[in-house]
This record gives C-alpha cells, structure tokens and sequence, in this order.
C-alpha cells in the first residue's frame, strides 16, 4: 500500500465485514428471522443470510438482522419480523429470498412496508 | 458476508483456561452443522472480564457466553448458531436474570456500563492478528491524517492541549516529553515503548499488545513523525509470549502494507519498528535502566539528568512512553484535544485502565474515566467482595504504590488525588483488600519483591530496603518493639531521599502508607504481639476448648508434628512450642473446639 485512497478502500471493504460486531442502540431496526425447526424446513435459511449479507454490504448501519427461535404460527413459516422503534411491529411471512431482496429495498431502506407480503395482507385475502 | 460472529478470547487468562480448544471446536461443530459459510469464528484479545473465562461473545446480538467448556461447544452451535435460542444456563448470571424479559447483551451488563473504552477500544473487538480488522475500525487513519495535514508541531501541539499524561504511573505530560525531544537536533532519535510491565498484579498493557498490538505501532510512528525519529523499540518481557507473537505478526503485516518502512504513504516519512526482549528484570521498567538494557548492557539505571529528551538511546534523543500512552494517541489524532480533554478531572484527563485482582468479584480489566471514585469500580464494576467481607483497603501503584483505606473510597481518581492520599497511579495494578489481609503482611509482601528486584547499584536501595524487609520480619515475628516502627519509618524517608532511581524512591511507599492508615495493627503486632487478621503465622495461637473438646481423638491424629496430646473423651491439649501452625486439626475438628487467636 503507498497511499491513502488505497487505506481508505481497504476499510471501506472491511467496514462492512465487522458491521455485525455493533451493538444495538435505540434507534436500532431490529429485523428478527424465525429460525425453529418449522421456519429451517419451510427454508428460512437462505432468508436470513439473504437479509444479512444485504444490510451488511450496503451498510445500513441502523439495522440489526437476528434470529430467534418458533415464532408461534408456524404455518405461515419462513416468518420475518421488523421491528421499528415506535412504530407497530410488521410481520412478513412464507418469505424468500427474493421476496427478501424487496423488504431489504422497500422498506429497510426506504421505510415503506411491502404490505402484500405481510400476515395483514395474507388473512384479508382469506 | 456473515450473518454471525463467533468472538472467542484468545488473551493470556482466557488461553489458560483453554480458549484455543474452543475455537477448534467452534469450527469443527459449525462445519458439522453446515454452517461454515453463515457464522465465522474471530479470536479476539481480552474482553476485561478474565473472572469468567474462556469467555465468547456471539454477535449480532451481543449475547455473553461465560466460563464455556469444550462440550458446551456443540450445544452452542445447534442451539444458538443454527436455531436461534441461545442456550441459556451457560450465559453470564446477570445477562438472563429473573425479571428481564430479554437478555441482556454485553454493553448493558454492569460491569460494562460504566466503563469507557479508549486505550481498549478495539480489545475483544477484532482479530489481533488481522490488520484489514484493525484498518476496519479507523486504523492507521491517524497516521495518514498526521503525515499529510499535520506539521510535527500540530502534533505536539494536540497531544499537548489533550492533557494526556504516562499511563506508565508517574503521570508526566506526554506532549511535553514529545516537545522537549523534538528541539533537541540529532543526526538520529529513538521512540521506544515500555512494555516491561512488572508490578505485581498489573496486565493492562499486556492485554493491549495481545488484543490491539497495531495501536501501538500507529501510534509510535506518529510519535516518531511528532520529534523527528525513523527508529523505534518496543521493550517488551519475554515472559508475554502471546503478546510478543501478535507484535511480531503486526509489525510484518504493517511492513507488508507499507505503514511502517521507507516513505510511507508517500511523504517521504520513514519509520521502523523493532522488538526488544526484556529477561523480567523489574527495574527494567525504569526508563534509564530499559535503554541500558537495549544497547545491550546490563539493566541498571543512571541519573538524571541528563533525561532521555537529551540523551538517551545511545545517548540520542529518545522518547520512551508506556503502551496504554500509546493506545490512547490515535484516537486523539482521530478525534481532537477537546474530546480527550472532555473527559477526566482538572489536571487528569481521559481514561485509565486498571486491573482488578485480590478479594473481588469480577477480577479483570476496567477502564473507567478519570475522575470516578474508587467505590464506583469496586463495588459496581468490580461486583464487590466476595463472600460477604468487609472492604479494608485497596492497593494501587504495585510495590511504588500505597493502600488506600475505606475513609478514602470516595475520592475521585486521579493522579494528583491519589498521591495526595499516600499513594499513587501506578501503571493500574488494583488489588482489593478484605478483613482477612494483615496489613504489615502486605508491606513485607511488597518490600521482598522490591528487595528481590533492586538491582544493587545504589546502597540506599539495596542495603535499605533488605534493612526495611528484616524489620517487617521482627514485627511479624512478635518480636518488634515501639522503637523499631519510628526507626522503620526514618530509614523509609533515607531510602525515598537518597536512591538513584523510581525503584528505590518509592519502594518505602507500602510501609508508609499503612503506617499512615493502619498504624493501630502495627501497634497490635508489636505491642500486643496477635495478628488482628490472623495471618502472621508466628503470632497466631490455636487452642482447645476444654468445654466443647469430646476427645475424640481426631485432632491428635491429624497433627503432623504430633503437638496434641490427652486421653480418649478427655480434652486434648496443644503444645505451643511444638505447634507449626498448619491449622489441619482446626479443618478436622467436627466440634468446633478449636480456635485460632
């Protein structure tokens, strides 16, 4: 390395690389993907890395994807819930990784919710 | 990318408890499991909580694995890494306390909470052995930013408006040090790093050189820059080996990228960095005995003037900082005077590292911001002492240092203050003292170790503080006199006035200042010849109960030097002057009829 730009591309790299060593703040949108048995089978899987690897190389810094265990309706599996401070929670279900790709730019990004792939839209239709 | 972090502490405390076989496991189980391209494995330096190790934290959420066992490892990876329930009976105690209704993640934890992490900043946060890690997280920006936008005045002038003083213990400005070996003109200067770090307790620089080690090369290049030098040497104990290794990484890798060499980011600047093995001589850590010893002579120090600004390293202009000075140096580049400068008391500014041992709860690592108080660290940060004794006093500086009594707990540290009250910064070694500790136990503790380490060039230190160290024996002994404490104390006072070097000038510290505070248990030793804590083996007495003894029998038996004798149910009785204290037949007594006066 002989100059700064070619430091500073470097760290760029790495930023993204070490963003999940943050902690959560209170501004914090905590996007939390249900990872039980139900939600691995039904291919929950590939959804998380999805989200993971999205909000890491863009670098949304406000974002923290996690997992948890059986969310409790696990027919509607993959399930991924959004979490915004003072807002009501969102709930995503039988999510894909390409249903994931437009979360990430809808509504991580932009903070508009993809209403028709919410559990509102799924039991209206009903 | 990776959806999850695996930080498993690889510092000198959580090694010996076998962190290294866990990270070994953590790949094998999470390539087992299939996950070998979702959740990566990062060895990190010390995370401060030592108490608990091996400890792992698990990102994104921040969860705090502690004391985790090789078999805890598979648990871990199935539960938590693939299914997302940490598993929670081997998280820390206070993370999954009754009533929270989430656990807590590592940054909310008491001991956590109040610290401010500037000289550990990146410790337990990245990859010692990655520079890319420590490039991540703004490394070698500073020394960017210096070479390019910066004169070596600018420099001065910032470390100098940010009031940072040496870590190392004697608290001197640094800004001023850099400015005096800037106008001394040479044809060559030295930047050397004192990592001979060698109280008794203290392993804050250990734990940065093993956790963040280019922090330290960053910051003696821009030292360099600052006065003008293109050499540099770290003098670090070879007894660290860890820490010597990932030095040794660091510096190939920086050389690698060009941070350290010929004409660095193209400025033209040079600068290179050696290692320097210390045998763990103590008054190596004095800054005329540790150049001494890197020009290859025998350790011993030499008065001063002239100081190391003028002469030092090969009698050239040398700068000699300690290596938590270093690893505060960057981020006051990085962030500016008035942000250190905010933080701190008046005349003590920014943070300082501790390490916390003796009788308390969380020993370890803690960097708090100057100016809290001594009842902050031990009894919030630190958990308090165990088992529900009483606090008597705590020791600061090491052997150069003094005790400070409860009276004192809510004196705000700083470095003014705590030689105010006897005592002194030190490098940060805190040891915590409970009912239990005999006071002139503690004096004599420290006067054998300075008495083991005084190197022998100047008599004042050498002959007194083996004089120091025989009348602590008398008094401990029982057969001390008034006379011999006001006789101890104006030998301290010759010792301090006329030693050549720190060494001497200090080590009479630990007698006065428990002389100052504890003055009544050397009266009991002397005076009454009983040792209040019940440590001082030669003044302790063990005796039967003719009352509650059922004569069994147990105690005679047990004896080693068979001083118990009596009939079977009849009261035994302990012959005094056979008697070697061992204390087996107080352990075997089944009706505490036995006590210890």
């Amino acid at each position: 390395m002989k100059s700064l730009a070619e430091l500073k591309a470097i760290r760029d790299k790495m930023q993204s690389q070490v963003s999940v060593r943050t902690e959560a703040d209170e501004n914090t949108i905590r996007v939390v993907v249900g990872m039980a048995t139900c939600g691995i089978a039904a291919g929950a899987r590939p959804v998380l890395q999805e989200l993971s690897d999205l909000v890491q190389e863009e670098k949304l810094q406000n974002v923290k994807v996690t997992q948890t265990g059986c969310i409790g309706i696990c027919q509607y599996e993959p399930i991924v819930e959004v979490f915004e401070p003072g807002k009501e929670k969102v709930t995503y279900i039988k999510m894909t990784a390409e249903k994931a790709d437009r979360v990430f730019a809808q509504h991580l990004r932009e903070g508009k919710v993809v209403t028709e792939y919410t559990i509102g839209a799924a039991t209206t239709m009903k | 990318m990776f959806r999850s972090h695996v930080m498993v502490c690889g510092g000198t405390g959580c090694s010996s408890s076998g962190s290294h076989k866990l990270i070994e496991n953590f790949e094998k189980e999470i390539q087992a499991a299939g996950l070998e391209t979702e959740v990566k494995v990062v060895q990190t330096g010390c995370f401060g909580l030592c108490e608990l190790g091996p400890i792992v934290i698990i990102y994104p959420e921040a969860t705090f694995y502690s004391r985790v066992q090789e078999g805890d490892v598979k648990r871990i990876v199935s539960e938590h890494l693939l299914k997302g329930r940490p598993v929670k009976e081997l998280l820390y105690d206070e993370t999954v306390a009754a009533g929270l209704d989430t656990i807590k993640s590592l940054d909310e934890t008491t001991f956590y909470k109040k610290q401010v992490r500037i000289a550990l900043k990146n410790c337990g946060v990245i990859n010692p052995e990655l520079i890319d890690e420590y490039i991540a997280y703004d490394g070698y920006e500073a020394l960017g930013k210096v070479l390019t936008e910066m004169t070596p005045e600018d420099v001065i002038k910032v470390i100098l408006d940010s009031g940072l003083r040496g870590r190392g213990g004697a608290g001197f400005p640094t800004g001023l040090k850099w400015k005096f070996a800037a106008a001394n003109a040479a044809d060559q200067k030295y930047v050397c790093c004192n990592a001979d770090e060698g109280d008794p307790g203290a392993f804050m620089d250990r734990s940065v050189l093993e956790g963040d080690p280019h922090v330290v090369l960053e910051a003696m290049a821009i030292a360099g820059y600052a006065i003008g030098a293109s050499k540099g040497y770290i003098y670090v104990r070879a007894e660290y080996p860890i820490a010597v290794k990932r030095l040794e990484i660091a510096i190939g890798q920086a050389r690698e990228y060009g941070l350290l060499g010929e004409n660095i980011f193209e400025t033209g600047f040079n600068f290179d960095v050696e290692i320097k093995l210390g045998a763990g001589a103590f008054v190596c850590g004095e800054e005329t005995a540790l150049m001494t010893s890197i020009e290859g002579k025998r350790g011993e120090p030499r008065p001063r003037p002239p100081f190391p600004a003028l002469k030092g390293l090969w009698a050239k202009p040398t700068i000699l900082n300690n290596v938590e000075t270093y690893a505060n140096i960057p981020q006051i580049i990085l962030k500016g005077a008035e942000w250190f400068a905010s933080m701190g008391t008046e005349k003590s500014k920014g943070t300082k590292v501790f390490a916390l041992g003796g009788k308390i709860k969380n020993t370890g690592l803690v960097e708090i911001p100057m100016g809290t108080t001594l009842r902050t660290i031990i009894e919030e940060i630190g958990g308090g002492i165990p088992n529900g004794k009483k606090f008597k006093a705590a020791q600061t500086g090491g052997p150069s240092g003094g005790c400070i009594p409860a009276e004192h707990l809510d004196v705000p540290i700083d470095y003014d203050n705590l030689t105010a009250i006897g005592s002194m910064m030190g490098s940060g070694g805190l040891i915590v003292m409970d009912e239990d500790n005999c006071m002139v136990d503690i004096a004599k503790f420290f006067l054998e170790f300075t008495v083991e380490e005084s190197c022998g060039k100047c008599s004042p230190c050498r002959i007194g503080t083996k004089r120091l160290y025989e009348m602590l024996e008398k008094i401990t002994s029982g057969k001390g006199t008034l006379e011999d404490l006001d006789k101890m104390e104006e030998l301290c006072y010759h010792i301090k006035a006329n030693s050549l070097c720190g060494l001497g000038q200090t080590a009479p510290n630990p007698i006065l200042s428990t002389l100052r505070y504890f003055r009544e248990e050397y009266i009991a030793h002397v005076v009454d010849k009983t040792c209040p804590a019940g440590v001082c083996k030669d003044l302790m007495r063990y005796t039967i109960d003719p009352d509650k003894c059922r004569g069994c029998t147990a105690c005679a038996r047990v004896c080693p030097v068979k001083a118990i004798t009596g009939k079977v149910k009849e009261a035994h009785i302990i012959d005094q002057s056979k008697c070697i204290k061992c204390g087996a037949c107080m352990s075997t007594c089944k009706f505490d009829a036995i006590s210890k006066k």
